[in-house]
């Protein structure tokens, strides 16, 4: 009984044939359409260089105090304020400055981008159970398949870059702000959309005055979540040309500089504990704010 | 403007019936099927069976039944938050079930508006901006929403909560803030389910003065949906009783306390207080005599008795508007007030 013995396979013969012909059917459509693909992505290019020398070139203690606002703004917390403040001077004091700030440009705009493209598409997938099944999957793939595995397709049609790794960081860190407006829009009480419903709301005013209202903690958590996962992608991102605090730490691993890698990751971490509190702060003040508006 | 007797609510051998088939099985049904045959044979839920129903314009009409009776079901569809499986509701004698989608968010902006068993209030809206609720979506003004919503909140008795969330409100005055909503449209109609059930039992009974305190003035058609019988005698200009999703008996208040259609409703009326539930002129004997005390037609026994006893009387001339249109004996007031077998 061969058949049992060994699994059958394609032939090497068969088997490199494949391989080869969906390479090369991959090579030339990237040679084809890569320079279209590059022009289209060139607007977000520009700013997200236009961001990153913008903070880098500001003065430190603009940086600082801007940061300080937004902490108080989010947090409205004098101690997350206090160790904000203190983190960024030490990671100054520290020589991490510069990279800091690439990595803070790269977050920001990629958690913007998330947002933009993630709380429509989780409004879609909630409207319709058709949607949900067709995208679920998606973000299962997104989620789950190693991050090395898409950086390939994404350098052969766009090099190495910042546009690639933001890409990268972006199908990374997408995910769990899709999954959970979806998750906030339809956990909303029946009997609330019931009752919008009999005083005669359309589509759009049930959607915006009442199903994202309600949603938003859940909306707000996974804001959260992408801030976290984009913070985590940045060594992986620096491997395709993203500069930030994934350089020096991709530069240790590679000669281990134990002190290098240590006080880099360290900055991430840090950086990552900042984002965490003040975007909280933030879905919770959002609530507030709300209902301080509605008040006057 | 309708008098009376209009109707304005009419609907009309309705069906509906839940399940994946559910037209082909109200053939079943219409042969007469039972709702566990059909539940047991085919799968499929009885929820309505033939209503026919017809809501005097301005009066309260009640529809009674216990929990699966298909009560809330049955005011769904009035505005059709709930499609039916076969039959018509007219509303001013427009089919709202062919109405556009476009023509039916105007209906329920505009005709007919609804208070809920659990309130169904927004939370991240305060009092004053829920009850604006379906101002606002009818694209008026936030000034001018506001002033109308001020109005009614006056007018349910919450000045001074405007600002509150609901959350931060008791169940009773929740359901007030629910009430104001629905009022605040100007709604000919209003579709009231359950709207007292989650109240406790004193907060219930101010809830109902309310109520009738404001249909006195306003004149609303209003259908109120309810499991409590005394509630439905209380409010009910007329009341009609669901029974698996048939109506067993529709009648006013004293003909269903009188002449109870079958024992399901019999066994609902046993229990009631037969005393302040029935009319002295559901009793009333024709001709009077002289010189005895008199009584309203409109007096429940209680107070008709209360009357004979204080003047040491066997017999009362019952009177409407001052006018004297029968008798009634004390012995009939005692065989009346006896539970029926």
């Amino acid at each position: 009984m061969e058949l049992f013995d060994k699994f059958p396979t394609l032939g090497d013969q068969e088997l490199r044939d494949l391989k080869k012909a969906i390479d090369r059917g991959f090579r030339d459509f990237s040679r084809s359409h890569g320079e279209a693909i590059e022009n289209f992505f060139d607007p977000l290019l520009q700013f997200l260089v236009w961001f990153e020398r913008l903070l880098q070139t500001s003065p430190w203690p603009l940086i600082v105090l801007a940061v300080a606002v937004f902490a108080w703004l989010g947090a409205r917390n004098w101690l997350v304020v206090v160790g904000t403040v203190a983190a960024f001077l030490a990671i100054g004091y520290l020589g991490m400055w510069r990279d800091t700030m690439a990595t803070l440009a790269i977050v920001s705009v990629a958690t913007l981008i998330c947002i933009a493209v993630g709380i429509p598409i989780g409004i879609a997938m909630a409207r319709s159970d058709r949607v949900q099944a067709a995208i679920t999957p998606l973000l299962d793939v997104m989620q789950t398949i190693p991050s090395f595995v898409y950086l390939i397709p994404v350098v052969m049609l766009l090099g190495i870059g910042k546009v690639p790794g933001l890409i990268a960081v972006c199908i990374y860190a997408l995910p769990p702000i899709v999954r959970l407006t979806n998750l906030g829009i339809r956990l909303v009480d029946r009997e609330v959309l019931e009752a919008a419903d009999a005083f005669g709301a359309s589509y759009t005013q049930k959607l915006f005055g009442v199903q994202i209202p309600l949603a938003l903690p859940n909306i707000f958590a996974g804001v959260n979540q992408t801030i976290m996962m984009s913070l985590a992608m940045v060594v992986i991102a620096s491997m395709i040309g993203v500069k930030g605090l994934g350089v020096p730490v991709l530069r240790a691993i590679s000669n281990q500089y134990l002190a290098l890698g240590l006080m880099n990751g360290l900055a991430i971490v840090v950086l990552a504990i900042i984002f965490d509190r003040i975007s909280q702060g933030f879905g919770k003040n959002l609530q507030k704010h709300r209902r301080d508006e509605h008040r006057h | 403007m309708s008098t009376d007797t209009d109707t304005k609510v009419a609907i009309r051998d309705l069906y509906k019936i839940f399940g994946p088939r559910a037209a082909v099985m109200t053939e079943h049904v219409r042969a007469g099927m039972s709702k566990d045959d059909l539940l047991d044979r085919h799968g499929h839920v009885v929820g309505l069976r033939a209503i026919d129903l017809d809501v005097t314009a301005h009066h309260i009409q009640v529809v009674m039944g216990l929990s699966g009776s298909g009560k809330s079901t049955l005011i769904r569809h009035i505005n059709r938050l709930i499609e039916p499986t076969a039959g018509e509701v007219l509303v001013d004698g427009v089919d709202v079930l062919g109405m556009t989608q476009q023509e039916l968010r105007e209906f329920r902006r505009s005709k007919a508006s609804m208070v809920f068993q659990r309130f169904a209030l927004m939370p991240h809206r305060t009092v004053a901006d829920n009850v604006a609720y379906g101002l606002r979506v009818q694209g008026i003004d936030r000034a001018e929403s506001a002033e109308r919503s001020r109005h009614w909140i006056d007018r349910v008795g919450l000045t001074g909560y405007e600002d509150y969330y609901t959350t931060q409100l008791s169940g009773g005055m929740q359901q007030r803030v629910g009430l104001a909503r629905a009022l605040a449209t100007d709604a000919e109609i209003l579709l009231m389910d359950e709207p007292f059930s989650a109240l406790d039992p004193l907060i219930r009974t101010d809830m109902q003065d309310i109520l009738l305190d404001l249909q006195s003035e306003l004149h609303k058609t209003i259908v109120f949906i309810t499991h409590d019988l005394e509630e439905a005698l209380r409010l009910g200009n007329n009341i009609a009783i669901l029974r698996d999703g048939e109506a067993v008996q529709i009648g006013t208040p004293q003909e269903i306390v009188m002449r109870p259609a079958d024992d399901y409703v019999a066994e609902f009326i046993k229990d009631i207080n037969r005393g302040r539930a029935i009319e002295v002129a559901s009793i009333m004997e024709s001709g009077h005599v002289n010189g005895a005390p008199e009584v309203d037609a409109g007096a429940v026994l209680d107070d008709a008795l209360q009357s004979l006893i204080g003047a040491g009387a066997e017999v009362a001339t019952v009177t409407r508007d001052g006018k004297p249109v029968g008798s009634v004996r004390l012995e009939r007031i005692a065989a009346a007030l006896a539970r029926p077998d």
